[in-house]
């Protein structure tokens, strides 16, 4: 009965999507106000549904119902209850329709809280929202039903891959949609723009708060992913340039790129053809690496759950919004007025750069990824395009950018002063010539290392530096500083520490790519190993039973010169239900820097193969994705983008004549 | 530790067969794989044993290993891999360079063994053209259309907003006009 409900209640938001679709689009060219009133209601109603539809999934997998063909596949009773709710959504079925909730609950909330928004606009949104929303469900419904019976139900599940029985199923997967979805309501806004065949600069304020919580979101759900690959696949490294990471990175650089257009034709109502065509490309690359990950198309780490033969349906979907969306712009966009003039060096020409440059890395990426792809299947050459190709091409093209970064924000608008803002900035120089001149000397060649350390310590000091100059550190007494630090809008803030997190993410790659240490040996009970200044004993193996699997662990006491500073105990487990195997590495943080122990083959003779790796300020890398989400956050608090601050003009004039 | 070298596979998806034969040997390694991998206990990456006393031949070895793909796998470098082929490999990259061989003639060994899908960076090369010169070329036609908008624009004559459109606009986002 309740898979039934579930699947009856995704049927109803199908119909509540198309009515969506049609209607309050109709009623915004017709001028009706009671055909686009319909647009709140069936958008919140359709949340309703898919919510209920989401929760219905859930209870069976609680409950483990093994009469549900996708619990069945994907479950086992004797899981942890946090891995029988995670798994839900750790299949192909349960992701899309995760997918797809998200969708609903961005349009749900843009229904709630958009009051700001003109009418006709609103509407307009909402239905170009409910056709990506109505092709999901339908292809859901028709290819990939997770509420499916058997006739008689099995005892026992087929258990989730133990690869996926850990929190970061829990974690990652829902932020990175909530960061890919999140993008298709800035979509909806520069389609309906495009309808409305009109744009300007508060259109820009009304869609950036969405853009930022899907871009917060990605950023985070990105690192989360990168961090989960990091301890559990045992290697200890943290990106692949996997076709799936590429995925989910490509949307990333543009959204980032779409951010900082956003301002720029927010302050200076200019650049508002290039902001839609982001728009358009951010969510296509959403869509992109849904199809990638979903139709199976690159088998790759991530390919559990994939079945070629819904490509078809999602590249029929991909066709039809991203063909859509850009024929659409092709017509409609020259119609658009531009605005706002700049000089090149101005705080514009410093955005338009970073656009540039971002969406060059996004090319690179996308073509690097698909390349192999296109080449296979028109010549049938097969290459391989790895690690190797992004970081000769990727990498000269960030750290480019990064170089920048700090002059952005200290350039004026319309016309900056590119000496002045160097002048300025010749703190940061000084931090970061002693930055690679310390790490010179200390590491000698390569020269990365100190080139890498010294750009790192260029962005944050650029990026306090920011700040200081803003609050006048230093130069006026501190009540007036303190003042100026209240005063300050929050957007600064928000800039500073995204900035500021760039820079901790690229220390902590820095360090952990060129200072790292490894050792990879056997050893037997009684054996010591020692790495930088630290040194482990190799105490003792023990079996444990676990709630649905075995495991055999090492134990290893770490000492640093001598003194006993902790335990490590990585181990091995065994889930007799699918007859796989996991290693679950120790790790143990020092400061911002990690030990990392995984196990490699037990031996007959008592010796156990390990790999053993120093990793220096590896940590800084999420944190600085982190930091980076608390930028956005600050930014977000923003009092010109809170809820309900400027509301249509139309409405302001008609009460308020003569202001 | 000597011992091991000994078994080293002989090029199965090789010379003289057809591409349908070194498909299919090629998806009959696949499934091996998958096999291998649900065997109880996977082995990781580099084991103990491969590794050479001359640490500076072995990390030659490493660098040479991260740059060269495990066939039978998904975007793994045979460095990473658990795959018996990736040990073959790495195997057969530290048995040339203990040979004498110099890096690049390592790499010229296996592309003439294994074909150049071995590479996890491309040659360039006519095929791959395309591949290499797309961040250049987008960073140049980025920059070329980004100076021609700028120019366009200012010598066009943009009609601005009355006064009335300006008011209303700064209004609705709160800026002084």
């Amino acid at each position: 009965m309740i898979a039934e409900v579930g699947h009856y209640a995704l049927v109803l938001a199908l119909a509540l999507a198309l009515i969506q679709s049609v209607v309050p689009l109709y009623g915004a060219r017709r001028r009706d106000a009671s055909l686009m009133a319909v647009a709140e209601p069936a958008a919140l109603a359709q949340f309703g549904f898919v919510a209920l539809s989401f929760a219905m999934l859930v209870a069976c997998y609680v409950t483990s119902d093994f009469s549900v063909r996708n619990v069945f596949e994907n479950s086992h009773s004797a899981m942890p209850l946090i891995y029988k709710f995670t798994s839900t959504w750790g299949n192909h079925e349960g992701s899309m329709l995760l997918w797809v909730l998200i969708l609903s609950l961005f349009g749900a909330l843009v229904a709630a809280f958009g009051n700001n928004i003109p009418r006709s606009l609103k509407s307009t949104v909402l239905s170009v929202q409910a056709w990506i929303a109505a092709t999901f469900y339908l292809f859901i419904l028709m290819t990939s039903n997770p509420f499916l019976r058997f006739g008689d139900a099995p005892l026992e599940g087929r258990d989730l891959n133990p690869v996926l029985q850990d929190l970061g199923l829990a974690i990652h997967p829902p932020l990175l949609y909530l960061g890919y979805v999140g993008f298709s309501i800035s979509f909806s806004f520069a389609i309906a723009a495009l309808i409305e065949g009109r744009i300007d600069a508060a259109w820009a304020r009304w869609v950036r708060p969405w853009m930022l919580v899907a871009w917060m979101c990605l950023t985070l759900g990105i690192a989360m992913g990168s961090y989960w690959a990091y301890y559990e696949l045992g290697w200890g490294g943290w990106w692949f340039w996997d076709p799936v990471e590429n995925a989910s990175l490509m949307p990333w650089l543009v959204g980032t790129a779409l951010l900082h257009s956003a301002v720029v034709m927010e302050k200076r109502d200019a650049l508002k053809i290039w902001t839609i065509l982001l728009s358009i490309l951010t969510f296509s690359l959403s869509l992109i690496g849904t199809f990638l990950v979903r139709s199976g198309v690159l088998t790759s780490v991530h390919a559990f759950a994939s079945d070629p033969l819904r490509g078809i349906f999602i590249l029929a979907i991909l066709v039809l919004f991203i063909g859509g969306g850009l024929t659409l712009f092709a017509v409609r966009a020259p119609m658009l007025r531009q605005g706002g003039l700049f000089a090149p060096i101005s705080r514009e020409g410093a955005l338009v750069f970073n656009n540039l440059f971002l969406t060059t890395a996004c090319a690179t990426v996308f073509v690097g990824t698909l390349y192999p792809l296109a080449l296979e299947a028109l010549t049938s050459a097969k290459i391989s395009v790895g690690p190797p190709f992004f970081n000769a091409t990727f990498g000269p093209l960030f750290a480019s950018l990064l170089v920048a970064v700090p002059f952005g924000p200290l350039l004026a608008w319309k016309r900056g002063d590119l000496a002045a803002v160097a002048q300025r900035l010749s703190g940061a120089f000084v931090i970061a010539l002693i930055g690679f001149a310390a790490t010179f000397v200390l590491e000698g060649r390569p020269l990365l290392a100190p080139l890498g350390i010294g750009l790192a310590l260029f962005v944050i000091a650029g990026a306090i530096t920011d700040i200081v100059e803003r609050i006048g550190l230093l130069r006026t007494p501190l009540s007036t500083v303190a003042r100026r630090a209240r005063g300050l809008p929050r957007s600064a803030w928000g800039t500073a520490f995204a900035h500021l997190g760039l820079g901790l993410t690229l220390l902590g790659i820095v360090g952990e790519t060129q200072w790292g240490a490894e050792r990879i040996v056997s050893l037997k009970p009684g054996e010591k190993i020692a790495i930088r200044n630290y040194d482990l004993t190799f105490d003792r193996t023990g079996n444990r039973t676990g709630p649905n699997y075995t495991e055999q662990a090492a134990t290893f006491t770490v000492r640093r010169h001598g003194d006993i500073i902790g335990i490590m105990e990585p181990s091995k487990r065994s889930f007799a239900s699918r007859g796989t195997a996991t290693t679950e590495s120790a790790l143990m943080a020092r400061g911002a820097s990690q030990l990392y122990l995984s196990l490699g083959d037990m031996n007959p003779d008592g010796s156990v193969a390990i790999r053993l790796y120093f990793k220096p300020l590896v940590l800084l890398i999420w944190l600085g994705c982190v930091v980076m989400f608390i930028g956005g956050a600050f930014s977000l608090s923003d009092r010109r983008l809170r809820v309900g601050a400027p509301k249509p003009a139309r409405i302001r004039t008609a009460m308020a004549p003569a202001e | 530790m000597m011992g091991d070298r000994a078994r080293i596979s002989p090029p199965q998806a090789g010379e003289g067969k057809s591409g349908y034969a070194r498909r299919v040997a090629l998806a009959w390694r696949c499934a091996l794989l998958a096999l291998a991998l649900l065997a109880a206990h996977p082995a990781v990456a580099v084991q103990p044993d491969e590794i050479l006393k001359d640490p500076a031949l072995e990390s030659r070895a490493r660098a040479l290993s991260r740059e060269l793909r495990c066939m039978v796998c998904q975007n793994q470098s045979i460095d990473d891999s658990d795959a018996p082929l990736a040990r073959d490999l790495r195997i057969l990259v530290r048995e040339r360079l203990t040979a004498g061989d110099s890096d690049p003639q390592v790499v010229d060994f296996l592309v003439a063994r294994y074909g150049e899908f071995v590479l996890l960076k491309p040659r360039f090369e006519w095929h791959t053209a395309i591949l290499w010169l797309t961040p250049a070329a987008a960073l140049l036609a980025g920059a070329i259309a980004m100076v021609v908008a700028l120019r366009r624009r200012r010598f066009a004559g943009i009609t601005p907003l009355t006064a009335d459109e300006e008011r209303r606009l700064a209004e609705m986002i709160d800026r002084p006009v």
